[in-house]
């Protein structure tokens, strides 16, 4: 029996182990197949109810695959590496935002 | 036998299908559209029965009374336009009825309740009657505000995205007090999951006052929420003897800054249901319902009214959350059923498909989705046939499921969280869930001691996703 340790979280995909590279480009495959517009987003301190992170560059419209967004999170790292960042993604035709999961943390835990 | 008096009234009783049975009818874009199954009494002519269900339903009663003569019943009578037999029965027919919109007030599911599902039911000429399905023409269905909010404003709201959401009944159901209350639901929700749930019993009882329920459920919704950093909600249970009491629940929860509160619309019935969404909707609250005693209506093959038009009823009544069922477990055709009430729930447009139960099309004309929630009964090695079967946009709730855990509610969430996750990533990665389910949860045993000790406990499944459906 153990004791669950007190460990902060950050939605979707947060419960998993910190996803490789490749995992992630899985995870943007998709949503570029869905049709959603992906989007970089980061922040330094990020609280629950904070609903806008600051976004990097603008929603990647142009992106084709996996790579381009991928591309986008590295240069998002190299420059705002003590921040969070996590993959968005929107549905122009539903109106709304669809996607968000975590693909850096600066201080990696358990997982 | 009619009495023809000097002024030209012909007192007495008629047949209805002279008036109500009309098969040359071509419903109108504006006519509300019902199909009932019908079983008429045996020697009732089918048609005839069928009339007097529209009838009944609508402008007629079973004599002709002089008053008659002050109105234009063409103008405002229920019309029976088909009737055919039901395939595979005796003596049951699908009769399908088109009202004048103009008899119903505007915004009110009582009202098209109560003359749809009123005095008929009772009708001697009648052995069953059951209401299988509504149209609501988009004209009176802009007259519905719906849910308050909506599955897409319920997700900007809770920042969360991508995944179904994860919630769990606190149990015993009755008898806890409100601070060993608050700590269950400090467990679950620090354990992973995004909601806890009251209980449909829980109101306010003497063990537990509902002030002290919410302030201790409060205060544990805060804490985890401080510490996984992540949105958490509790169903705070507003249902209450009057709709006095039930609004200043209501007005409390807010007060504390709860964002989710809770209504049972059958029990509490559909005006004060109505009244709490509106009030919802205005005070950024979201609304979860419960279907208490839905069973007693919808559960006879032959008699009352199906869950797809309760379902509906209360999409338009308002409300983010719906219970509906989890499928998991149960026959084929019942998933088709399901998924077809679960999109009269959520999509924005609805085409005829009898296999799904859906009679009619129904344009919802962009009122917000309902979400439905899938709850009772399972545990870890469900999430892959809950997550293929429901999608992201529901909410799965596993209450013995989170609570049995042998570790206890914390590592019980964390256990269904993790599980929840990794078939979402899989079925994002392109593996199919109906297959490989069980491979997906292994593989995460791996890596979470919490999943690993959940899925010693319960038994895997198997799910027979693949198999064809005969309906």
């Amino acid at each position: 029996m153990k004791t669950l340790p007190k460990e902060r979280r950050y939605e979707t995909l947060s419960y998993l182990p910190p996803l490789t590279d490749q995992q992630i480009a899985k995870q943007i495959d998709f949503m570029i197949d869905q049709g959603y517009i992906p989007g970089v987003e980061f922040e330094k301190d990020p609280a629950p109810k904070l609903h806008h992170w600051t976004l990097w560059k603008l929603p990647l419209f142009d992106a084709r695959n996996a790579q381009d967004v991928l591309n986008e999170v590295r240069e998002c790292r190299s420059e705002y590496s003590d921040c969070y960042i996590r993959v968005v993604g929107f549905d122009n035709i539903k109106q709304c935002q669809t996607v968000s999961f975590i693909v850096y943390k600066p201080t990696q835990n358990r997982y | 036998m009619a009495t023809k008096t000097s002024a030209g009234f012909k007192a007495g009783v008629q047949d209805y299908r002279l008036t109500y049975y009309t098969p040359d009818y071509t419903p109108k874009d504006t006519d509300l559209l019902a199909c009932f199954r019908m079983t008429p009494q045996p020697g009732v002519p089918a048609e005839e029965c069928a009339a007097a269900v529209a009838a009944e339903s609508s402008t007629g009663t079973w004599t002709t009374v002089w008053t008659d003569g002050l109105t234009d019943l063409d103008r405002y009578k229920g019309r029976c336009y088909e009737v055919e037999p039901v395939p595979g029965e005796d003596n049951q027919y699908f009769c399908f009825v088109a009202y004048p919109m103009d008899l119903f007030e505007e915004g009110s599911v009582t009202n098209i309740l109560t003359s749809l599902v009123g005095n008929v039911f009772g009708f001697k000429a009648l052995r069953a009657l059951r209401l299988e399905d509504l149209r609501i023409p988009v004209a009176l269905m802009k007259t519905f505000q719906g849910p308050p909010h909506g599955i897409t404003v319920e997700r900007d709201l809770l920042n969360k995205y991508g995944r179904p959401l994860l919630g769990c009944t606190i149990k015993p159901k009755l008898g806890l007090s409100a601070k060993n209350y608050g700590r269950a639901v400090y467990e679950c929700l620090r354990g992973g999951l995004d909601f806890t749930k009251d209980d449909e019993n829980i109101n306010s009882q003497p063990f537990m006052r509902w002030r002290d329920r919410f302030l201790f459920v409060q205060e544990a919704i805060e804490k985890s929420q401080a510490e996984t950093n992540e949105v958490k909600g509790h169903y705070l249970n507003v249902t209450a003897a009057t709709c006095e009491d039930m609004m200043e629940r209501a007005e409390f929860a807010k007060e504390i800054g709860t964002p989710i509160i809770m209504h049972d619309f059958l029990t509490g019935g559909f005006t004060a249901n109505t009244t709490l969404a509106k009030w919802c909707r205005k005070n950024g609250l979201l609304l979860h319902i419960h279907r208490a005693m839905h069973a007693v209506i919808d559960r006879q093959r032959n008699h009352g009214i199906h869950f797809r038009v309760l379902a509906k009823c209360l999409r338009m009544s308002g409300g983010d959350h719906l219970h509906s069922g989890t499928v998991v477990g149960k026959l084929e055709g019942e998933r088709d059923i399901t998924l077809g009430f679960v999109d009269q729930m959520r999509e924005d447009y609805v085409e005829e498909d009898r296999s799904r139960g859906n009679f009619f099309t129904q344009d919802w004309a962009s009122m917000p989705g309902t979400m439905p929630v899938a709850s009772g009964g399972i545990h870890v090695w469900h999430m892959p046939a809950l997550v293929e079967i429901f999608g992201d946009d529901s909410c799965l709730q596993f209450g013995g499921g989170t609570l049995g855990h042998p570790w206890g509610n914390a590592p019980g969430a964390t256990a269904n969280r993790v599980a929840l996750e990794a078939c979402v990533q899989a079925r994002n990665e392109g593996r199919s869930l109906a297959r490989e389910g069980n491979d997906v949860i292994r593989e995460a045993c791996r890596w979470s001691p919490e999943l690993a000790a959940a899925c010693e406990l319960w038994k895997e499944i198997k799910f027979e996703f693949d198999a064809v459906d005969t309906l």
